[in-house]
């Protein structure tokens, strides 16, 4: 589903990826661990290029997105992100906040085919072979309920519907990233990437952002996280990358990872980890 | 000297007002300072819009990423406009436009619409500064939450960006409306009806100025101040909204 090929990214002169090759399947649950300032979340970034690569290709369903001539914006489309810091759109209410790139994808290709029938309408006045129109099977109001539909459905999900008219500001830590994460969903991604998702979260609010991310996983969903809960990448991860010094050291199934690491310093860092 | 000739303005200041009455009311002087009312108004307020609509394109062209020679030359252009704009005196400005530029292109504009359009493009690059500082408070989150669901850089500007930046510098829009009602007060150059022309001319019917620079001076001020009352119920509306829930 997703192929990276010798990625490479510099910040001037520190290198901070040095040539990653790996592959994601369809349905894998991929955990990268490591040491901070490894690169883990750079390369996790580089995959839906928030972060532009230096060199290297990465191919999603067969495109390389690294490509200049390849429209970003409708790839991102398929590729949730979950961030750290939430990222909530601040100005926006929580139903908001869910329904903006749904609504606004879908007008905005409903105003295009309308376009194009004004357009060839206007052709089949003059040329002889009649192009048919485009269907147009919806409307405004009708796209709209359902993607509010939609929305109130994933909110019903992570049962917050009564949240759905405040303003993120209001939300604790533990609902923001729950509501970040059906945001992402509402797109109906095929691959979704959590970039440390709770590590800005208070103990008691990373429990519940760890059970819907699990549900998730559970549904089969293709995803790839970035994460210090090494129990958590145990637990779901199909398979855990060890990053250290803009590489991957390790890539191996959760029970080899942590039972019987092979690179030496994979081995520190969970002795480390688990000293704790 | 001095003392008799202050004794002597104050003692008279009684028949000033008369007379300044008499212009003012009964041979319809207030006709003009309505008009001129007016003008001041609509000028600063379209000028205002027409400001922020330009400043806020400048300063999305220059806090975007400049990778395609476009985008560059766009940037090198914004940057020139600012330059053009803010070195040079408004009066200046007005003055070229009326009887430079209009002429050369052959346009026929009243000297309102001119002065709206100068004060708008003048304003337009103090309000690029402000919205540009404005745009970079906003969180860099918001752009990357905008661009990873697959909005455009521009429409995840438009939606998210620019509105939380505007909430952020409405006081400071706030103060160059107020600076723009007072700088309208250089239109006369270029022979737009305004406040100043409006004293002016009751003045100049009796030789008696001080009475209507005096009146002139209280309406800027009364003017001002409802400007600024209003300008502070709006921010705080819009901080209640950021705040509460909605119904």
């Amino acid at each position: 589903m997703i192929e990276v090929v010798d990625l490479s990214l510099n910040f001037g002169d520190l290198k901070v990826l040095k040539d990653i090759s790996f592959t994601i399947d369809k349905g894998e649950k991929i955990a990268i661990i490591g040491p901070s300032g490894s690169g883990k979340s750079t390369l996790l970034r580089c995959l839906n290029f928030m972060e532009e690569p230096s060199s290297g290709s990465i191919f999603f369903e067969g495109t390389d997105i690294a490509d200049s001539a390849v429209n970003l914006d409708l790839h991102r489309r398929d590729m949730g992100m979950v961030f750290q810091q939430f990222n909530l759109f601040n100005n926006k209410t929580v139903i908001e906040n869910i329904m903006m790139a749904p609504l606004h994808i879908d007008l905005h290709n409903l105003r295009k085919l309308k376009r194009q029938n004004v357009f060839f309408k206007i052709r089949n006045i003059f040329s002889k072979d009649k192009k048919p129109l485009n269907e147009i099977s919806s409307d405004k109001t009708r796209l709209k309920m359902e993607i509010r539909d939609n929305a109130m459905e994933l909110l019903r999900r992570i049962g917050l519907e009564d949240k759905r008219d405040v303003y993120p500001s209001t939300l604790s830590g533990g609902e923001k990233q729950r509501i970040a994460i059906i945001r992402a969903l509402a797109m109906n991604p095929k691959v979704m990437l959590f970039d440390e998702p709770t590590s800005s979260l208070d103990p008691e609010m990373v429990g519940e952002v760890l059970d819907l991310i699990r549900v998730l996983a559970d549904d089969g969903m293709t995803m790839v996280i970035v994460t210090h809960e090494m129990g958590f990448a145990k637990e779901v991860a199909t398979r855990i990358l060890f990053m250290d010094d803009g590489r991957i050291a390790e890539d191996s199934p959760p029970d080899q990872m942590f039972s019987n690491p092979q690179n030496p310093r994979t081995k520190e860092f969970l002795s480390k980890v688990k000293a704790l | 000297m001095r003392i008799s000739l202050k004794e002597d303005m104050m003692g008279s200041f009684g028949i000033k007002f008369e007379r300044f009455w008499r212009v003012f009311y009964e041979y319809n002087g207030y006709v003009r300072v309505l008009e001129g009312l007016r003008n001041t108004v609509t000028i600063a307020v379209f000028g205002l819009i027409i400001g922020v609509l330009i400043g806020t394109a400048i300063a999305a062209v220059e806090v975007s990423p400049k990778k395609s020679i476009f985008s560059r030359v766009l940037n090198k252009i914004c940057v020139f406009y600012v330059a053009l704009f803010r070195g040079t005196p408004i009066v200046v400005q007005l003055l070229v436009t009326y009887y430079v530029v209009l002429p050369l292109i052959g346009i026929n504009m009243s000297p309102v619409n001119v002065c709206i359009l100068v004060f708008g493009f003048n304003s337009g690059a103090y309000v690029s500064e402000i919205m540009r500082g404005g745009i970079l408070s906003v969180d860099p989150g918001q752009m990357e939450a905008g661009r990873a669901v697959g909005l455009s850089y521009g429409v995840t500007m438009i939606k998210v960006v620019v509105p939380q930046a505007v909430k952020n510098i409405l006081p400071t829009i706030g103060n160059e409306f107020i600076a723009l009602i007072k700088e309208t007060s250089v239109v006369s150059f270029v022979g737009a009806l305004d406040l100043y022309v409006a004293f002016n001319f009751i003045g100049t019917n009796n030789y008696e100025f001080m009475v209507p620079y005096l009146v002139m001076a209280l309406i800027y001020i009364i003017l001002v101040m409802f400007i600024s009352l209003l300008i502070k119920t709006m921010e705080r509306s819009l901080r209640r909204s950021d705040r509460s829930s909605r119904p």
